[in-house]
């Protein structure tokens, strides 16, 4: 990590790229002001009064997940591995959000719960409860924490202000616009960065492939060798050696596992869908967000490839394993070499766009469990709702102070991207597993429930000790895997010992009586209220199971054209 | 929730605000594009003259979300009410 401003970064911005990014932060103030105007019940503060369009709720949906991590290290993986990289989006993302929209969604809203461990405590009680609600609460702050940091470094490589002044600026402008106007301004913005990110990155992509010949081009230069423009077996990425292990690895660790649990549990995704204002809207707009997602490779991924072959610092580093740079900064060094002043400025405008996007993400879910969930459950239950509001006021502020103290500690970590990943797989794959089956089984019981969180976690952080470097060199290396691949499968054994757990506790203590259960389960739950009565009437491009097969076929299409 | 009668959304409809950024940056990059391409900003790019491209592709996008909010506004409706209010 650097810590003083690295003059290897330092872009020749002039005034109107400073102009460029100074309009884009008036934008995002004036929001925050504006919603604040509309905001008028506690509701409307942490989930927008459920009113917002589909479309909206869709992009804010995927927007909240394209920040640093997704820029940064899609970018860097797309250097280092080639175009095995697209099956974080085409195998992971893409079908983990049709599944939350088709099967999850109309549970979640449905039941008229708030939150992710709102549902929990509906279904399994008090204890599984208090475990999610603190354990996401606790995450939240520390990825703040992260997403703050690199926005400030971002900040200081670029124009060369001072870490702490950044990190001050960064911190300052997130707080206005969430504390002014709750998720609206969130949302809101996130919709607005998605094209800010969107303006930045596909003019880059453009000029990149012109410089290098285009397609051709790639195939040609690209190195080591072709077999980096095909996705599968992925054994670079996997670090697996037998392609067969490599291709479970992805499909089972990847894509079922770390993505289901990410995208399907993962609150700061799932409030976005919440604030929909109808099921069948709420259903949508994973669906939505998933058509824009699954072209997000081409603007991420290939920079990134063309980075290793155009960006001689990078070639080198390819080559030779050694350099002064880092595959990380693949997408800032197109920026410096390729693009003029004017284009340079919508560049760091959408990057730091996309960074303050994740923050904001962070703590406006994090305000909405604290006060509901942890607050308005466990300290001050009837209070008047004006009360519930002050309190996320107050949440958000002290949020985004901690933010700054947990960047700090961020700032020690010289490996975030693969640290991060490893948190997801921690807490996202079993709570994964204990939703799934809490949902389908009517059977299982409340101690089952938290247990088989715990346990899975358990398993999760064995795997790391047991992999070679996920925990640096605390690990013991029993287990021939390393970097990404022992994330899945610590992802993968996570939520078989979830499972293995719920159902043996399951089959040693009773269940809750089925009438609590009705709108939590499956099985229990009147079809009619898991759908709008109007659904069936709706066109194709509004009913959410026609919409999520049209993307379907779309991905895997894409697929198989990258095969 | 503070939805009384009809009413549109207005300038708070978000497709205004993305509309207005987005074709702001767009006259501003076919400014530069068309008035300050030095040959050493063109190399750059390899020839590829990407402010103006992408200014021009920014205004089209721009002109049509403030032709979209024009054309369709939102209408707060009647009964944007949550029956799970707390």
């Amino acid at each position: 990590m650097i810590h003083t401003a690295d003059s290897t970064f330092r872009l020749d911005a002039n005034a109107v790229d400073y102009i460029i990014v100074a309009l884009y932060f008036m934008v995002v103030v004036g929001i925050g002001l504006m919603a604040r105007r509309q905001v008028s019940t506690s509701l409307d503060f942490f989930l927008s009064g459920r009113s917002l369009p589909a479309w909206v709720t869709g992009l804010a949906f995927i927007s909240a997940n394209l920040g640093a991590v997704e820029i940064m290290g899609m970018s860097a993986n797309g250097a280092e591995f080639g175009m095995a990289t697209v099956h974080y989006f085409w195998v992971g993302a893409v079908p983990a959000m049709l599944f939350l929209g088709i099967v999850m969604m109309p549970f979640y809203y449905g039941s008229g719960v708030r939150s992710v461990p709102e549902f929990m405590r509906k279904r399994f009680g008090t204890g599984a409860h208090l475990v999610n609600a603190i354990s996401f609460a606790v995450a939240q702050l520390l990825i703040a924490g992260i997403n703050l940091y690199l926005l400030a470094t971002i900040v200081n490589r670029l124009l060369g202000w001072p870490l702490w002044v950044s990190l001050v600026a960064a911190a300052a402008i997130v707080l206005s616009y969430t504390a002014l106007g709750g998720l609206s301004a969130a949302i809101y913005n996130e919709v607005l960065q998605f094209f800010v990110i969107v303006a930045a990155l596909l003019p880059l992509t453009i000029v990149a492939l012109h410089k290098v010949g285009g397609w051709e081009g790639i195939k040609d230069k690209v190195q080591p060798g072709q077999e980096q423009l095909s996705s599968w077996p992925g054994t670079d990425l996997t670090g697996i050696d037998s392609p067969l292990l490599s291709v479970i690895g992805i499909i089972f660790g990847l894509g079922f596992v770390l993505s289901f649990g990410y995208w399907t549990t993962n609150f700061v995704e799932v409030q976005r869908a919440m604030a929909s204002d109808s099921i069948s809207a709420a259903k949508r707009a994973p669906i939505i967000g998933a058509f824009p997602k699954m072209f997000i490779p081409f603007i991420v991924i290939i920079p990134g490839v063309i980075a290793a072959i155009i960006i001689p610092k990078l070639a080198d580093l390819k080559e030779t394993g050694k350099g002064d740079v880092k595959y990380n900064d693949a997408i800032l060094l197109l920026m410096k070499d390729l693009l003029p002043n004017g284009m340079l400025g919508i560049a760091i405008a959408g990057l730091l766009a996309s960074f303050m996007a994740g923050m904001a993400a962070n703590i406006s879910a994090f305000n909405t469990v604290f006060s509901y969930d942890l607050w308005q459950q466990y300290v001050k239950k009837d209070e008047e709702d004006t009360y519930y509001t002050r309190v996320g006021r107050i949440a958000t502020v002290a949020a985004t102070l901690i933010a700054i103290g947990t960047a700090g500690i961020a700032s020690n970590y010289s490996n975030l991207m693969d640290y991060l990943q490893t948190l997801f797989g921690f807490f996202n794959a079993p709570l994964f597993a204990t939703f799934i089956l809490g949902m389908f089984w009517k059977r299982m019981t409340a101690t089952a429930g938290w247990t088989g969180l715990v346990s899975g976690t358990v398993a999760a952080v064995l795997v790391a000790f047991l992999s070679e470097d996920t925990f640096g060199s605390a690990s013991w290396g029993v287990l021939g895997v390393s970097g990404q691949g022992a994330s899945f499968v610590a992802a993968g054994a996570a939520f078989v010992v979830d499972i293995i757990v719920s159902v043996v506790v399951t089959s040693f203590t009773r269940p809750k009586a089925e009438e609590d259960l009705k709108g939590l389960v499956y099985s229990l739950t009147p079809k009619e209220s898991l759908v709008d009565p109007d659904e069936v009437h709706l066109p194709w491009w509004q009913s959410p199971p026609k919409l999520a097969g049209v993307a379907l076929v779309l991905v895997i299409i894409l697929n198989v054209i990258f095969w | 929730m503070a939805a009384n009668g009809k009413r549109t959304v207005g300038l708070f409809d978000i497709r205004f605000i993305i509309g207005g950024l987005i074709g702001l940056y767009g006259v501003i990059l076919t400014f530069l594009g068309v008035f300050n391409a030095s040959d050493k900003e063109l190399a750059k790019g390899d020839g590829l003259n990407i402010n103006l491209w992408a200014g021009l592709g920014m205004l089209v996008v721009g002109v049509a979300f403030m032709a979209w909010a024009r054309l369709r506004p939102v209408i707060v409706p009647d009964d944007a009410e949550s029956t799970d209010a707390p």
